[in-house]
């Protein structure tokens, strides 16, 4: 049986014990005791019992099954092939995988149709095992529950433990993803490191891969692949200072504007309408970089005789400052609010203007807001992924001038990641050490931001 | 005392010096409140310039120009052996039914002219007639009148995007085909009609006949899947942490955690997707589940963050009542904490699902920007979402993909601002302040 079908029968066994537990504790137990809890929890501790670990197993089988599969299909593989130079076993298991689901790409080698058979087989037998095994632990664990309902056992309370746990268990798959995230990106990124020096990484100023990681000798043909991470934190950077520097300025006074000169009605009517900026989706965003901004900067370079790029690191920019405007704006309006209205009554009492008051001490009072919502707004730059992909190009420069076409640790991730890729290659693993550190810039800047307001932050009151 | 002390001015001094600085000081006032002014205009106008940019571009793109043909549906020429079975249908000349149809209403004559001919109608018209068939047998054998689209570059030509000052040989519509148009719009054949191909088409590298259709269905089915596993998780954590997690240094971690998660950027998520799902457990690329699964654990942050903030808005006195009335923790928790922070938590999980349902980076590292004609029939089903479509149409040089592009971001712009209306509207009708 297939899975799905084995959830489906385990969840109506369990709705069965759900409902056996309700009747039999209904009413007073045949000593003439009254039941400790009331029945719809005695109902739930046997469903518990018999859903919770059988659907654990089913998971657990469902993907465990073909690791194991895999592992026992590569021993068909014989010595003469698998010594060989190119072997992959990726792609043998790939061979032995479209076999069995019966696509053919022509004719294979006799041991991979051993291999074929004998995976159905274990297919087979896997599924009669599954089956009995899911279905048996639902039964057992469902009919255990069921005995040890009685008068006096507590019902709620054992209910309530198993949901605490399921809310606590759920609460580390937070924990969870951080982990995957880390092991992912660290064990290909020590095989990156592995094959290319760390140092070269870090400080190398040419950024070519090449899909031939064996080739980093140089057999000439194929140019040499070189791994020099500067250009792409360079434009990196670049983009994010343009960004910046039209998201600070606007976002920051469109804020102050907002919280200390609007009137509540044109407040309610800006504030929504800035904040649809953010969740515009950064695809579209690109398509506009990329077909409105971008010729536009062009033709606007040309009118003044500058040469743009047509896929220039200014429209990138331009767009990325447009999008972050409201992470700007609105936190440093959460900020500018926090400030009591003490400090401003205080200010205007000694006789300076609103704009006076804001300067000399609501924006002074504010600032590790302010910073700390400048440097969220650098994280988000810097971890942007589609503008860059669609408006800034894949040209690996090492440009400061922002009319040339750049490119940025996102989009070569993205590049190199999109499509069929070998985990082998050099060129893969790459991407991972950029998402590395890439992970290691944002969380540092967030770490960053978060440090600003806890230490210098007024507390008022 | 009789001498004023040094900085010490007198108070007609002072007046006078302030007087002299006011009209200083209020126009400094009036420059900074001009220049907040000025952030907003410019603000609003990039979301201006934005919107009117995609809406000018994607009107045109809900529209194409279709061509209606008097075909004559020959019986043994469609459907060979006459079983009327899809087979049959595809060994059968829809092609030749069309072309001479067009033949007879262009006039076109030689092998050249028809050659011409051929290349106006989209490669699409043939699937129509079949599908036509398919639905209706009795077609068989009558004369029908059918609306067929235009091809690409034929429909490039009449929005006016062609120009016939240009030499013919750098024309992708050469003067005989020119004439053959000319001739179907006297005769009144060619119309502007409603693209039904953009919504009801699945993704083509033509572009009269591409649709959304199949990226909208996988769109729904990785939106699905994000949306089971994450609400229930979400708020899941979030009750834990904000009413029976100890406050100890494991619950401290896991906060700084969820925090730290809600930083990363989102492309990172596609790479675990890609590492854990596809490379560690060999599932499939491109399917929805993956999609889903990623996305859920990207939105997880957000959906927690807006949780706790719906539970810690629940006053203490709730929770003190239904304890005193002898209540356990769960069962106050459960009766009355969570029914009274469902809204705000609704509210969040809705602008987590918009923000999912607009991402694009993550999908494109589990391979979902492969080239999918099938329509996905299950979350794993290879598919596209909307997002991804986006981004690959707005890569293929067509002029018409860009006027297809722009026409299926209104349609996700659409869904997005419904989604946060519906928020809007569950914030302020449902949510009760305290």
């Amino acid at each position: 049986m297939s899975s799905p079908v084995i959830a489906v029968i385990v969840l109506f066994i369990s709705l069965g014990y759900f409902f056996v537990g309700i009747r039999v504790t209904s009413g007073l137990a045949p000593n003439g005791m009254r039941y400790q809890s009331r029945p719809h929890y005695s109902g739930l501790f046997a469903a518990l019992l018999a859903f919770l670990p059988s659907s654990f197993l089913l998971i657990v089988l469902s993907i465990g099954d073909d690791l194991v599969f895999q592992q026992l299909a590569l021993n068909f593989v014989p010595e003469t092939v698998s010594t060989t130079e190119d072997y992959k076993e990726i792609i043998v298991l790939a061979q032995i995988e479209n076999v069995v689901n019966g696509i053919n790409f022509g004719e294979q080698p006799e041991w991979v149709y051993q291999a074929a058979e004998a995976w159905q087989g274990w297919l087979s037998t896997s599924s009669i095992l599954k089956t009995g095994s899911v279905i048996g632990l639902c039964l057992v664990g469902g009919f255990y529950g069921f005995l040890k309902l009685g008068p006096d056992f507590r019902s709620r309370n054992a209910v309530e433990r198993i949901i605490l746990l399921i809310l606590a268990s759920s609460s580390a798959i937070a924990i969870l993803t951080t982990i995957g995230i880390v092991f992912s990106v660290v064990f290909e990124s020590l095989r990156f490191f592995a094959l290319v020096p760390v140092k070269e990484f870090l400080f190398g100023l040419t950024w070519n891969p090449q899909f031939e990681g064996a080739e980093r000798a140089g057999s000439g043909q194929m140019g040499i692949a070189t791994y020099g991470s500067v250009p792409l934190f360079v434009g990196t950077l670049l983009i994010s200072v343009v960004a910046l520097s039209v998201a600070v300025p606007v976002g920051l006074f469109s804020a102050i504007y907002l919280s200390e000169y609007a009137s509540s009605r044109v407040r309610s009517i800006i504030k929504p309408l800035l904040e649809m900026l953010a969740g515009v989706p950064t695809v579209v965003y690109g398509f506009f970089a990329a077909l409105t901004v971008a010729p536009f900067i062009r033709s606007m370079g040309m009118t003044v005789g500058l040469d743009v790029a047509s896929e220039s690191a200014l429209a990138a920019g331009l767009v990325m400052g447009i999008m972050i405007i409201p992470f700007v704006s609105s936190l440093s309006d959460d900020v500018i609010n926090a400030v009591p209205q003490a400090l401003r009554d205080a200010a205007y009492g000694l006789g300076s203007t609103k704009s006076e008051a804001i300067r000399k001490v609501v924006l002074p009072a504010a600032l590790p807001g302010v910073v700390a919502s400048v440097l969220l707004a650098v994280s988000r730059a810097v971890g942007e992924t589609m503008i860059v992909v669609m408006a800034a190009g894949l040209a690996a420069n090492l440009s400061f001038n922002p009319l040339d076409a750049v490119t940025t640790v996102t989009s070569q991730i993205v590049t190199i990641l999109v499509g069929d890729q070998e985990f082998e290659s050099a060129k893969t693993l790459s991407a991972f050490a950029l998402a590395l550190t890439l992970i290691v810039i944002t969380l540092g800047l967030n770490f960053g931001s978060l440090q600003i307001v806890k230490k210098y932050r007024e507390q008022y009151e | 005392m009789s001498e004023p002390r040094k900085g010490i001015i007198l108070p007609q001094v002072a007046v006078s010096r302030v007087n002299a600085s006011l009209a200083r000081r209020r126009a400094s006032e009036r420059r900074f409140r001009t220049y907040g002014r000025i952030a907003i205009g410019i603000a609003l106008a990039f979301l201006f310039t934005l919107f009117v940019s995609i809406f000018t571009k994607g009107i045109p793109g809900f529209f194409q120009y279709y061509v209606t043909l008097e075909v004559v549906i020959d019986r043994e020429k469609i459907d060979p052996a006459g079983d009327l079975s899809v087979q049959s249908l595809y060994d059968g000349d829809a092609r030749g039914i069309i072309r001479s149809a067009l033949y007879d209403a262009t006039g076109a004559k030689g092998r050249s002219g028809r050659k011409a001919a051929g290349k106006l109608i989209s490669l699409g018209a043939e699937q129509r007639l079949r599908q036509a068939i398919l639905d209706n047998p009795s077609l068989l054998g009558k004369k029908v009148a059918m609306k067929f689209a235009l091809d690409d570059d034929v429909d490039s030509f009449l929005r006016g995007y062609i120009s016939r000052a240009v030499p013919e040989k750098d024309r992708r519509i050469d003067d005989t085909q020119i004439e053959f148009i000319e001739k179907l719009q006297r005769l009144q054949l060619i119309s502007y009609d409603f693209s039904d191909y953009l919504i009801f088409g699945s993704a083509s590298r033509d572009p009269e006949i591409a649709g959304i259709k199949g990226a909208f269905i996988g769109s729904m089915l990785t939106l699905a899947i994000c949306l089971l596993l994450a609400f229930p998780m979400g708020v899941a954590t979030a009750v834990y942490l904000e009413e029976f997690a100890p406050k100890n240094r494991i619950t401290e971690i896991i906060e700084i955690n969820i925090n730290n998660l809600a930083a990363v950027p989102s492309v990172v998520f596609g790479i675990l997707g890609l590492a854990v799902f596809i490379a560690m457990f060999g599932m499939p690329r491109s399917i929805p589940l993956i999609g889903g699964v990623v996305l859920a654990l990207m939105t997880l942050p957000t959906i927690i963050i807006s949780s706790r903030a719906a539970i810690r808005a629940v006053p203490p006195s709730i929770r003190d009542a239904a304890l005193g009335v002898g209540a356990s923790k769960l069962q106050t928790v459960m009766h009355h904490v969570l029914p009274l922070a469902m809204p705000g938590m609704l509210t969040g999980t809705i602008i987590g699902m918009a923000q999912a349902l607009g991402e694009t980076a993550p999908l494109l590292m589990i391979g979902m920007v492969a080239f999918i004609v099938d329509i996905p029939g299950s979350v794993t089903d290879p598919g596209t979402v909307l997002p991804v479509q986006i981004f690959m149409w707005a890569d293929f040089a067509e002029r018409m993909f860009i006027h297809k592009t722009s026409a299926a971001i209104i349609v996700l712009l659409v869904f997005l601002i419904f989604m946060n209306a519906v928020a809007i509207f569950i914030r302020s009708r449902l949510e009760r302040r305290w």
